[in-house]
C-alpha cells in the first residue's frame, strides 16, 4: 500500500458505521438525564410520511411531507431547542394510535400534547377544534362563534393553517360555510381523504 | 446561523468521531469515549455560540475524552484487555487498521488521528496536544510511516 492509499483510507468515513447499540445507548442515557429536548420519528400513512416530534411533556409537532420535514426540524431547533434527535420511543404511542386511526379502528387520540407552539387566540381555537368529534364537520364561522369571537373567521382559518398538531387536533373537520372543504396544510386531497375516511 | 438539530451532528460527524476514538483507544474504551463525547456535546449544545466548525468542536471533545480514558487506564491496576480479534469492531471495515495503531507512540497516534482521520490542520493538532505545528506534522508523518509498515489492508474486508 503506497502513501496516498493509506492516507485516503484514514480520511474516509465510508467504512465505519455507528453500531445501532452504541447509538441506542447514547440516546437512552440522554433521555434519562433529560438532556434530550425533542425526539422524533417518521410514520408512513395514507396521506404520506408524517413527522412526529415530542418533548418529555407530550406531542409537540406533527408535519406533512409537503412542509419539508427537515425544514420543520430546523425551525424547532431555532424556536424551541436544538437538542433534537431521532428517538422513535418518544413518539411510538402517537405512531401506533395514528396507525389505528387510519385503519378505522380509532376515533379519539389519547395522547399528551405539548402546545407551546400555539399562543393566545390560536391556542383557544385548538381547544375548540378538539371538541369537534370524529366524522363531524364545523364551519370556520361556527368555530369563531364558539370561541366567543364570531367576527374572527379569518383568524380561525389562520389558526387552522398553523395548527402544530394536524390530524390529532382535527383541523381537517373545519370546512367552508358553502360546503367546500377549504385549505389544508397537508393538501386539499389529504383533507378529502380524511373526511372520507371518517365519513365511511 | 442557529445550530442545526443535534441529529445532524450524529449523522454527519458520528462516524469520524468514532474513527478518532478507535484510533486512539481500545475498542471498548472507544465506544465509551464516543458515547461520552456526544453526551457532553448534547449537554453543552444549547449554549454553543460558534456553530461554524461543529466537527472540530466534537473532535476536540473526543480527544479530551480519549485522554481521560488513557489516564483512567494508567491509574488502574487492571491489565488492558487484549486487542486480538477483528470482529470486536462491529460494522467496521477498518478493524485491521485500528489494530495497527496499537503500539504506536501516543504522540504519533494522536497526530494521525487528529490530522489524517479528523482532518484538523496541524495548528489545531498542536493546540490540542500541547505541541507545535512542526512537531505535529513530524509525528503524523512518522505515525503514517509506522502504520504503513504494520498495516496489511488485505486482512480487512
Amino acid at each position: 500500500m503506497n502513501a496516498p492509499d493509506l492516507e485516503t483510507r484514514l480520511a474516509s468515513v465510508a467504512t465505519s458505521a455507528i453500531p445501532d447499540g452504541l447509538r441506542a445507548r447514547l440516546i437512552s442515557t440522554a433521555d434519562s438525564e433529560q438532556t434530550l429536548a425533542l425526539g422524533y420519528d417518521v410514520a408512513d400513512s395514507p396521506v404520506g410520511p408524517l413527522l412526529l416530534v415530542a418533548s418529555a411533556a407530550g406531542l409537540l409537532r406533527l408535519a406533512f411531507v409537503r412542509e419539508g420535514h427537515e425544514a420543520v426540524l430546523e425551525s424547532l431547533a431555532e424556536r424551541i431547542d436544538p437538542r433534537i434527535v431521532r428517538h422513535p420511543v418518544r413518539v411510538e404511542t402517537a405512531k401506533r394510535q395514528l396507525g389505528e386511526y387510519f385503519e378505522g379502528h380509532r376515533q379519539y387520540f389519547d395522547l399528551a400534547f405539548d402546545l407551546r407552539l400555539a399562543r393566545g387566540f390560536r391556542l383557544a381555537v385548538l381547544g375548540e377544534l378538539q371538541r369537534i368529534g370524529y366524522g363531524m364537520r364545523a364551519s370556520y364561522a361556527a368555530v369563531a362563534a364558539a370561541t366567543g369571537r364570531p367576527a374572527a373567521v379569518r383568524a380561525v382559518g389562520t389558526a387552522c393553517a398553523t395548527n402544530p398538531l394536524p390530524l390529532v387536533i382535527p383541523c381537517h373537520r373545519v370546512v367552508r360555510s358553502d360546503g367546500t372543504i377549504g385549505n389544508y396544510g397537508g393538501g386539499a386531497e389529504a383533507k378529502q381523504l380524511l373526511l372520507d375516511l371518517e365519513g365511511g | 446561523m442557529s445550530p442545526p438539530p443535534f441529529e445532524r451532528l450524529l449523522d454527519e460527524h458520528g462516524a469520524v468521531v468514532l474513527r478518532v476514538c478507535r484510533a486512539l483507544l481500545t475498542v471498548h474504551e472507544a465506544d465509551d469515549a464516543w458515547a461520552e463525547t456526544f453526551l457532553s456535546a448534547l449537554r453543552a449544545y444549547p449554549q454553543l455560540k460558534d456553530t461554524s466548525n461543529l466537527r472540530g468542536w466534537l473532535v476536540t471533545i473526543a480527544h479530551r475524552k480519549a485522554v481521560d480514558q488513557i489516564r483512567r487506564r494508567q491509574g488502574s491496576s487492571t491489565p488492558l484487555p487484549d486487542l486480538g480479534c477483528v470482529d470486536r469492531y462491529p460494522s467496521d471495515d477498518d478493524a485491521g487498521l485500528w489494530q495497527s495503531f496499537d503500539g504506536l507512540p501516543p504522540k504519533q497516534r494522536e497526530a494521525v488521528a487528529l490530522h489524517h482521520i479528523a482532518g484538523l490542520p496541524y495548528r489545531a493538532v498542536a493546540d490540542l496536544t500541547g505541541s507545535t505545528p512542526a512537531a505535529a506534522r513530524r509525528a503524523a508523518a512518522d505515525g503514517v510511516a509506522a502504520l504503513r509498515r504494520k498495516y496489511r489492508p488485505e486482512e480487512d474486508r
